[in-house]
């Protein structure tokens, strides 16, 4: 249906009808523009709602031992669990479900920490690199612990704004030295969290040097993990869920506690916290896109109307081509190719337009309640293919219209 | 080449009827350079109408070129119309954005000629009319005998059986008339069918036969000794 000769041809007759391709052009464009823009609000309000809600990934999924409370194969009751390396290797290796951030932690509460004449007690927790996400850290100078400084177990630190001021005053810390437990750590970084003063007055270091610093050889105290983010809560619920009991089943075959016993392992499943999230961030989606979407309709209708114009202003020329051997399907051919041809190129310059705009205005957005509008790639792309849908819509009627023009018709003399 | 028999046709205007074509029987062989002619609304037009497939009979029997013409469809006509005839309109019908090379290539459009040999041929068609030179120039930049000239090359791009051409000079000066007469007599001398419609006496001697038409018959049929349109000009 698309050969090359109808390209050529289409091609010609849009070049030399420029106005009319021109005013066509702009109405679809603004309408893709318009909804572009909308949808990259919509997840800018998505990421200023997330960063609003909580302290913390508001799905994660936190697992941390207890006491046995019932007797099994041979051990008796009251037995405390100790979580260690190879617990949280069971669970990350063999997880059904997809993992999006995960960590094991290793903590001392109060260690003795100082630079210089200050000191003061913070608490030290031992982490892999996904730890900045489970806890939403913000760096904001340096850098956070990375996979390298565990394997190589370095001395290093990343520490809490709190700890920051109290330790260093006004001097940057990044760079220099505190001691922990009589050692020396370099500082790489400094975070500020959500969670305020009591979660800032944390100091973050690789779990492996964590573990021999402080002489707990594999030991650890709980892992986290948080699942993809879902369609929708419905989704997330239940593979979270599956994701819960299937490292609680792990664990208890590998730990050999009896399956019915609840105290020796906790397992904290937050992704009920989410479902508000998940229904206000789907409402708004909702909203933006039925919005952008009547946009794009106004300008479906204005390019069909415009479109209907034009076939009426070249009714005769219709009539020309079909009594020089133009079959009805090659009109509306003709007439479709066309409408897709300029909806899609000018739609195009809008989404192009409106990602540009989003690109370089986005990140300098940071309102309470609207954050890094932006648009993904998978909208950009849906977006495109509606945009050709618009443009066979659009141009439907009219070619419907163009293939009942009788020749005979539109050749009468008037 | 052209056979037909008995054609009928009416109008209908609301509860009103109006027979315009009442039987009429008539055939025209290979070569042959006939005009139709009669006074306004004996149904001259209505017929070639027919014969050119823009329009159905209501009764009777249509031949052209061996292929019995009956209940086309719009796709079967629009290619019988392709393959087989040429058309001449008073008022040129060209395309107005489209240069006269690209005019004159539309018939091949749709023939599916590739393009390259789209436009070699339409040039030749042109240079045979006298217009290699204009090949680039749109209708609007054209005198009303260079479009007819553009209109004729286009008529013969798809190489048809038949030329149909209702007044072809009705929107010209006798002397650009006489000139495109020249030209058809030529395109009729290489052997090529040619009907005429006109009202113009003139014209009619042109050809070499003459159908008359009134109220819807045909009352006269004649063989003409031909008047050669270059002695006039
Ligand atoms: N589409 C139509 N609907 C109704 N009546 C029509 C239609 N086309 C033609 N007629 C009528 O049919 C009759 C014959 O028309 P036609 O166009 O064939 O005449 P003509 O011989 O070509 O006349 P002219 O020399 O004026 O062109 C006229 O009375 C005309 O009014
Ligand atoms: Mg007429």
């Amino acid at each position: 249906m698309f050969s090359l000769e109808r390209w050529q041809e289409v091609f010609e007759t849009i070049s030399k009808n420029k106005l009319r391709t021109f005013l066509t052009g702009v109405s679809v464009a603004s309408g893709i523009f318009i909804l572009v823009i909308l949808l990259g609000v919509s997840v800018g309000f998505q990421n200023g709602i997330e960063s609003q809600f909580q302290n913390d990934a508001e799905n994660i999924i936190n697992i941390y031992p207890g006491e046995t409370a019932i007797s099994f194969e041979g051990f008796n009751k009251g037995r405390r669990i100790q979580l260690r390396n190879e617990d949280y290797e069971i669970v990350t290796e063999n997880s059904k479900q997809e993992i999006e951030y995960k960590s094991p932690l290793y903590q001392i509460f109060a260690g003795l920490i100082s630079h210089g004449n200050n000191s003061g007690n913070y608490r030290v927790e031992g982490v892999l690199p996904d730890y900045q996400y489970l806890e939403k850290a913000d760096i904001i100078e340096g850098r956070f612990i990375n996979a390298n400084d565990n394997k190589a177990k370095e001395k290093y630190a990343v520490i809490g704004n709190r700890v920051k001021k109290d330790l260093f005053e006004d001097e940057s810390p990044v760079g220099k030295y505190i001691q922990v437990s009589g050692l020396n750590f370099k500082v790489v970084g400094v975070f500020t969290d959500p969670g305020g003063d009591r979660e800032e007055t944390r100091i973050y270091v690789p779990i492996a040097t964590s573990q021999i610093v402080f002489g707990a050889g594999t030991d650890i105290r709980s892992m986290g993990f948080t699942l993809p983010k879902e369609e929708n809560y419905d989704l997330a619920l239940k593979q979270s869920n599956a994701f819960a009991a299937q490292a609680e089943r792990m664990l208890k075959t590998k730990l050999q506690i009896d399956p019915k016993d609840e105290s020796a392992l906790f397992i904290s499943n937050n992704i009920e916290n989410t479902k508000e999230i998940y229904v206000l961030i789907s409402a708004m989606r909702v909203f933006f896109w039925g919005v952008g979407l009547a946009t794009l309709l106004a300008g479906i209708i204005g390019v069909s109307n415009i479109m209907l114009i034009i076939v009426k202003e070249r009714t005769k020329e219709i009539g020309i081509r079909k009594a020089l051997g133009a079959e009805p399907l090659s009109i509306v051919g003709m007439i479709l190719h066309e409408s897709i041809f300029v909806t899609s190129i000018s739609g195009l310059f809008g989404l192009i337009f409106g990602l540009v705009l989003l690109e370089i205005v986005g990140p300098m957005v940071e309102l309470d309640f609207i954050k890094n509008p932006s648009v993904n790639f998978s909208i950009a792309v849906s977006t495109l293919l509606l945009l050709i849908a618009a443009g066979a819509i659009a141009g439907f009627f009219p070619a419907w219209r163009g293939a009942r023009i009788k020749p005979i018709d539109a050749l009468r003399d008037e | 080449m052209i056979e037909i028999k008995d054609l009928h046709k009416s109008y209908k205007m609301g509860k009103n009827s109006l027979h315009v074509l009442k039987g009429i029987n008539f055939s025209v062989e290979e070569g042959e350079l006939v005009s139709i002619m009669g006074s306004s609304g004996s149904g001259k037009s209505t017929l070639l109408n027919i014969l050119g497939m823009l329009d159905e009979a209501d009764e009777g029997s249509y031949t052209l070129d061996g292929v019995p013409i009956k209940n086309l469809n719009e796709k079967l006509a629009a290619q019988y119309r392709n393959k087989f005839l040429g058309f001449i309109f008073q008022s040129f019908n060209l395309i107005n954005y489209k240069s006269a090379l690209d005019n004159v290539a539309l018939p091949l459009f749709y023939q599916g000629v590739k393009r390259s040999e789209r436009i070699e041929r339409s040039m030749a068609y042109l240079e045979k009319v006298g217009l290699a030179a204009w090949a680039d120039h749109k209708p609007n930049e054209l005198s009303g005998g260079q479009k007819q000239r553009v209109a004729i090359a286009r008529a013969l791009a798809s190489d048809p059986k038949v030329l149909l051409a209702d007044e072809l000079t009705g929107a010209l000066d006798s002397k650009t008339s006489y000139e495109i007469m020249d030209l058809i007599q030529q395109i009729n001398d290489e052997g090529r069918t040619i009907l005429v419609v006109t009202h113009e006496e003139d014209i009619a001697q042109m050809c070499k036969r003459i159908v008359n038409l009134k109220d819807g018959v045909i009352i006269d049929d004649k063989k003409i000794t031909q008047v050669r349109a270059q002695q006039n000009v």
